[in-house]
């Protein structure tokens, strides 16, 4: 959280004096290119073990973080700005548990680079409720009893959103099909359909 | 994950200027320093796993605008390589007049997935062989060349019986790459010296005694666009696989026919989930042109598609599923209304 109190965390680097400090050690190729005009509003370095500043925009607050070029949104959300809603299930694109929208799209969060996210409008499941009313789709999950340990959850409610957003929720084949990327190893699977079609035709209308 | 530079190109000529580098290194394209990231689906899962491990990553991401465009020009299909899966799968004109190439991308990965994954990146998805995904296995001469294959003798279920060599035996996994091979697609390659255009069919390289080496493209090289010559209204994508969606294919046919009167005047036929890359079953193809269809020439034509497959202990059975799998593929083209 240190990252996104302190205001001074994206000027104390300085990539262009970075870059000019540097210059005369071991050099990795990329570093001359990142001066050249064509690249230079873009946050790079050539030591990769120094942080880097990004801001994310997540549910609407931009957030100033110095983070590591590997860090996922996934770990940026839940390790540096302290959304822990986005879950951790397998890191390697395959359960759907750590699902976001990006600019509405649904995406896995574990597979994308906080770096590449900068510049987007991140939505995550802390990031639906106005205020003490639930979005229409965590609600339908609990009218449906659409879960039992609850870990998938997060990237389901997201991940069905999308699907009745992208005009996949009209009958339960479809639902199956464009759900299949949110595993629940719960098998609450027949509840989230119920709850998808609940939602759906409240999503739709506005 | 080891660590790496990251540079965010801000346009084509950018993004070929900043991996310009690797192409002064003599190393496979898949092992070069800088790499390109754009959906990020198979290069950061691999970056997790250590089997990739650039130094640098030049994000082209932001060549969206300018590389994604899909357009229908003169007959032809013209598909921007950093247009995504998803996208180019619910385009209602591909539906319509190319079916095969709509199943295809709908039929392969998640939503989430094909939401990132661009059509570029989804050519060049490397294999999922468990020896190759897993570096505590020493032996794969894919990853670490001239140690020998874990598959061989290993767990060989999913892996390849056509195409095959005795240093790789994996399975190109991906199914898009089957429509592009049966439409007789071209593929534009963007470099330092411009753009080539090349047959679909040069981009992968069958195993062979070097199976570290996938693809023609050089490092510093991206793909930029694909070409699809014609329209293929009677196209269609049959996957088998162990799970009914989210799954890769044990066997899949990529079908495209022009019938006119019951008779095949024109036919093309590509097999994914059984070859080492992918793969044009023409000798099946000829055997078609020219006849009327019926059962006994829809199974004839899957015979001669797996003549010379070769089987190791656990993938004998893809053999006789994928010849089914052609033959049902070519019923349900046949019967297609268009």
């Amino acid at each position: 959280m240190d990252d996104k109190t302190n205001p001074q965390s994206r000027s104390s680097f300085n990539r262009r004096s970075f870059l000019a400090g540097a210059a005369g050690g071991a050099m990795f190729p990329l570093a001359a290119r990142a001066a050249e005009p064509a690249t230079t509003t873009i946050p790079s370095t050539q030591d990769p073990t120094l942080p880097v500043p990004v801001t994310l925009r997540v549910n609407g607050h931009d957030n100033a973080l110095n983070i590591d070029a590997r860090t996922t949104v996934l770990d940026a959300l839940r390790e540096h700005i302290g959304l822990t809603g986005s879950k951790k299930g397998c890191d390697h694109g395959q359960c759907g548990a750590c699902t976001v929208l990006i600019e509405g799209r649904r995406v896995l969060s574990c597979l994308t680079l906080a770096l590449s996210a900068q510049d987007h409008e991140i939505t995550t499941i802390e990031g639906l409720s106005n205020g003490a009313r639930l979005h229409p789709m965590q609600q339908a999950f609990i009218d449906q009893d659409a879960f039992q340990c609850g870990y998938c959850t997060p990237g389901q409610i997201m991940s069905a959103i999308a699907c009745v957003k992208e005009g996949h929720a009209g009958n339960d084949e479809d639902i199956r099909e464009y759900m299949s990327g949110n595993i629940c190893r719960c098998a609450a699977y027949p509840n989230i359909v119920a709850a998808v079609k609940q939602a759906a035709p409240e999503i739709l209308s506005g | 994950m080891r660590s790496f530079a990251y540079q965010r190109a801000a346009d084509p000529s950018a993004a070929i200027q900043a991996l310009a580098a690797a192409s002064a290194s003599n190393n496979p394209l898949t092992e070069a320093e800088i790499q390109p990231l754009a959906g990020g689906t198979t290069l950061l899962d691999l970056m997790k796993l250590d089997v990739m491990r650039p130094r640098a990553i030049v994000d082209i991401n932001p060549l969206s605008p300018t590389w994604a465009t899909v357009s229908l020009e003169n007959g032809n299909l013209r598909l921007g390589a950093m247009a995504r899966m998803a996208d180019v799968a619910a385009n209602p004109e591909i539906q319509q007049n190319y079916p095969v190439v709509a199943d295809s991308l709908k039929l392969a990965a998640s939503a989430q997935l094909r939401n990132m994954a661009t059509l570029g990146g989804n050519v060049l998805q490397r294999t999922r062989c468990t020896y190759f995904r897993d570096v505590s296995y020493e032996a794969c001469n894919k990853r670490n060349p001239g140690s020998g294959c874990a598959a061989m003798d290993g767990f060989n279920r999913s892996h390849a019986v056509l195409g095959t060599s005795d240093k790789c035996i994996a399975t190109y996994p991906g199914d898009f790459a089957q429509a592009l091979i049966a439409l007789d697609a071209s593929v534009d390659i963007t470099g330092k010296s411009g753009t080539r255009t090349i047959p679909f069919a040069q981009l992968h390289k069958a195993p062979g005694d070097t199976p570290q080496l996938e693809t023609t493209l050089e490092p510093g090289e991206l793909i930029s666009g694909f070409t699809i010559p014609g329209r293929w209204p009677r196209s269609a994508y049959l996957k088998v696989r162990d799970r009914q969606s989210y799954e890769f294919a044990l066997a899949s046919a990529a079908i495209a026919l022009d019938v006119q009167d019951g008779t095949v005047r024109d036919a093309r036929i590509a097999l994914g989930g059984v070859a080492t890359l992918p793969w044009r079953a023409r000798d099946a193809e000829a055997e078609l042109k020219g006849q009327k269809f019926d059962d006994a020439l829809a199974e004839r034509v899957a015979e001669i598609a797996f003549e010379g497959a070769s089987a190791r202990s656990h993938n004998e059975f893809k053999i006789e599923l994928g010849k089914r799998v052609v033959a049902r593929a070519l019923h349900q083209a046949m019967t297609m209304e268009i």
